[in-house]
């Protein structure tokens, strides 16, 4: 192993240390029981008893099951990401963190990880939907697949704002707020925003929305445009987190 | 608990014989907040072996100094050198060298004290193999045996306090910096961190800031003061009083006159500055001589003449919390 490759291990070794961490202080503080709980009862509700539900439909497909989760991780994961970094912000514990071998980047990165890990258990501990599913009907694979693969990244995008909004403010209640503002965009407002203009500014809008691309994901089909889309939200979230981190070293 | 520390240090002098000197040179730093200058332009040298004791008001620029030192804020100007690295260039790994105890002593509240000095091990560095030898001194040393496995929140401020020390120590580092170690403790707790500050600072750089005058006295080798981020006064706690010695002050009390008339007569004499009541009751005075007088002989003289009896006569000696007091009060 030549120095690069050593040091790059070393980095993510730190990136794993805050990640293990911070995985650790959602299971003890209850918050990631609560939220497998809330999100496996009421997605497993809406996709087998109620609404349109998989027997309403009639046909051997999760798709009632990925859009109540479109809604339900949009809700649930700016509530995940809130206190990730306004609670160490608040109590000075960051002060502590960033004064011993941790970069600003590895500490972004790792708490960005742990909250990611936890969603795809939680999307985990729905694989026994789609067994359930493949022992009625014959069920399309690549589309399950590609569906668990687009919420995964969407996924990602909203911890990613949601550890944006979270360095913003000291304040929780506000961090979980402009998350949701600011997703909101992404989840819904740039869509209805596109559907009501034409041309250039309606196809601007079309790039820009988040539901889109989700579903073009969902329909089954891999495009690089959409994996783009949303990999470069994430690094752009990332990156303006980790920028907002490091203004404390100018203002105190 | 004295044993415990006692232990300690015959432990730790085998340990550290791979100690670097780490001297710390700050070299013209300045930090503004704003229009408002934190720190103006400091400079100053710790040498491996020495314990720095940093004085001043809130808001002097001691804290801010401290936090550029642990690199949690931006050198803007001027620099820092620690072990012959600029801070500028080497932050991350001049990091795993130092030990920081922030001012408040911020904790997670909701981690057990074993899992906390844990990861602040990984994250420092220390191997794997060595994490839980560590583990067990700082819990020896910092005396958290009874409260290892409870929840830091559950811990008194005085236990909290030590667990704040002990991570700051865990990776054995060359400097340490602690923003008032002693906050929080009780009196024999006091002297036993005090102690073992010493005992560290022998083969470690240490600053120390704290508000307790005593303490500086009883635990650094040298004091420095600032005000409105500037250096007041540096030097052992001999040198500084020997600056503020530069005026004698007198406790005169003198019976058999008229308090009104002793008084008038002290003031004119040549080689007084100043003179105060202190109990016009009792006849005591505070005489002030002019710089480089004394009026010890002529108020005796003066006693005599008038037929007055000079009950008391003291040099008060210039305390710390004197010198501080002229150095920072504007």
């Amino acid at each position: 192993m030549n120095n690069t490759t050593t040091k790059y291990f070393k980095n993510m070794n730190s990136v794993w240390i805050i990640t293990k961490k911070e995985l650790n202080s959602f299971f003890d503080s209850l918050i990631a029981y609560i939220l497998l709980v809330l999100f496996l009862g009421f997605s497993g509700f809406f996709t087998w008893m109620f609404g349109s539900d998989i027997f309403l439909i009639g046909q051997a497909t999760l798709r009632p099951f990925f859009s109540i989760a479109y809604w339900s991780l949009f809700i649930f994961i700016p509530a995940l990401t809130m206190r990730m970094i306004a609670e160490e912000r608040k109590t000075g514990t960051i002060e502590l963190l960033l004064t011993k071998a941790v970069s600003d980047r590895q500490l972004v990165l790792g708490k960005f990880l742990a909250a990611f890990l936890l969603i795809c258990i939680s999307l985990a501990l729905t694989l026994p939907y789609v067994i359930t599913l493949a022992s009625i009907g014959n069920v399309d694979n690549g589309e399950v697949i590609c569906g668990y693969l687009g919420l995964a990244l969407m996924s990602g995008v909203y911890i990613a704002i949601g550890l944006y909004a979270s360095s913003l403010t000291n304040n929780q209640i506000v961090a979980f707020l402009s998350a949701l503002f600011i997703g909101l965009f992404f989840h819904i407002i740039f869509d209805i925003l596109a559907n009501n203009f034409k041309g250039s500014i309606g196809e601007f809008f079309n790039m820009l929305s988040l539901s889109n691309h989700f579903e073009s994901i969902q329909r089954g089909v891999l495009d690089t445009k959409d994996l783009v889309y949303f990999l470069s939200l994430i690094f752009l979230g990332l990156f303006l987190t980790e920028n907002n981190l490091a203004k404390r070293k100018v203002n105190g | 608990m004295p044993f415990l520390f006692l232990s300690y240090f015959k432990q730790y002098e085998i340990n550290s014989n791979n100690h670097s000197i780490m001297d710390i040179k700050v070299e013209k730093l300045t930090k503004n907040y704003g229009h408002h200058k934190a720190v103006d332009d400091i400079s100053f040298e710790v040498k491996t072996g020495e314990i720095l004791g940093f004085l001043g008001p809130n808001g002097a620029g001691k804290t801010t100094t401290m936090k550029i030192i642990t690199n949690y804020l931006n050198c803007e100007q001027g620099d820092i050198i620690i072990g012959g690295k600029s801070i500028r260039d080497n932050a991350e790994e001049l990091k795993k060298h130092i030990g920081y105890l922030p001012e408040n002593n911020p904790l997670y509240l909701d981690m057990p004290v074993i899992d906390y000095l844990e990861f602040c091990a990984s994250l420092q560095g220390v191997e794997k193999s060595k994490i839980p030898e560590r583990i067990r001194e700082m819990v020896r040393v910092c005396g958290l045996n009874a409260e290892k496995h409870k929840r830091i929140g559950e811990l008194s401020k005085g236990f909290r306090q030590r667990v704040g020390l002990a991570q700051a120590m865990i990776h054995n580092p060359s400097v340490l910096i602690l923003d008032e170690p002693t906050t929080g403790l009780d009196p024999n707790q006091i002297i036993e961190i005090r102690k073992l500050i010493r005992e560290l600072g022998r083969e470690k750089t240490v600053i120390l800031s704290t508000h307790i005058l005593s303490e500086v006295e009883a635990t650094c080798d040298r004091i420095m003061i600032i005000n409105n981020g500037k250096i007041v006064a540096n030097g052992t706690a001999e040198t500084l009083r020997k600056q503020a010695q530069g005026q004698e002050i007198l406790t005169v009390k003198i019976e058999d006159g008229d308090s009104n008339a002793i008084f008038k007569a002290i003031q004119e004499l040549p080689t007084v500055g100043l003179v105060d009541f202190t109990d016009r009751n009792l006849n005591r005075f505070e005489v002030q001589s002019r710089p480089g007088c004394t009026s010890r002989r002529e108020i005796f003289n003066l006693c005599v003449k008038n037929g007055w009896i000079l009950t008391e006569l003291a040099v008060s000696e210039a305390k710390l919390e004197d010198i501080f007091r002229e150095l920072t009060v504007n």
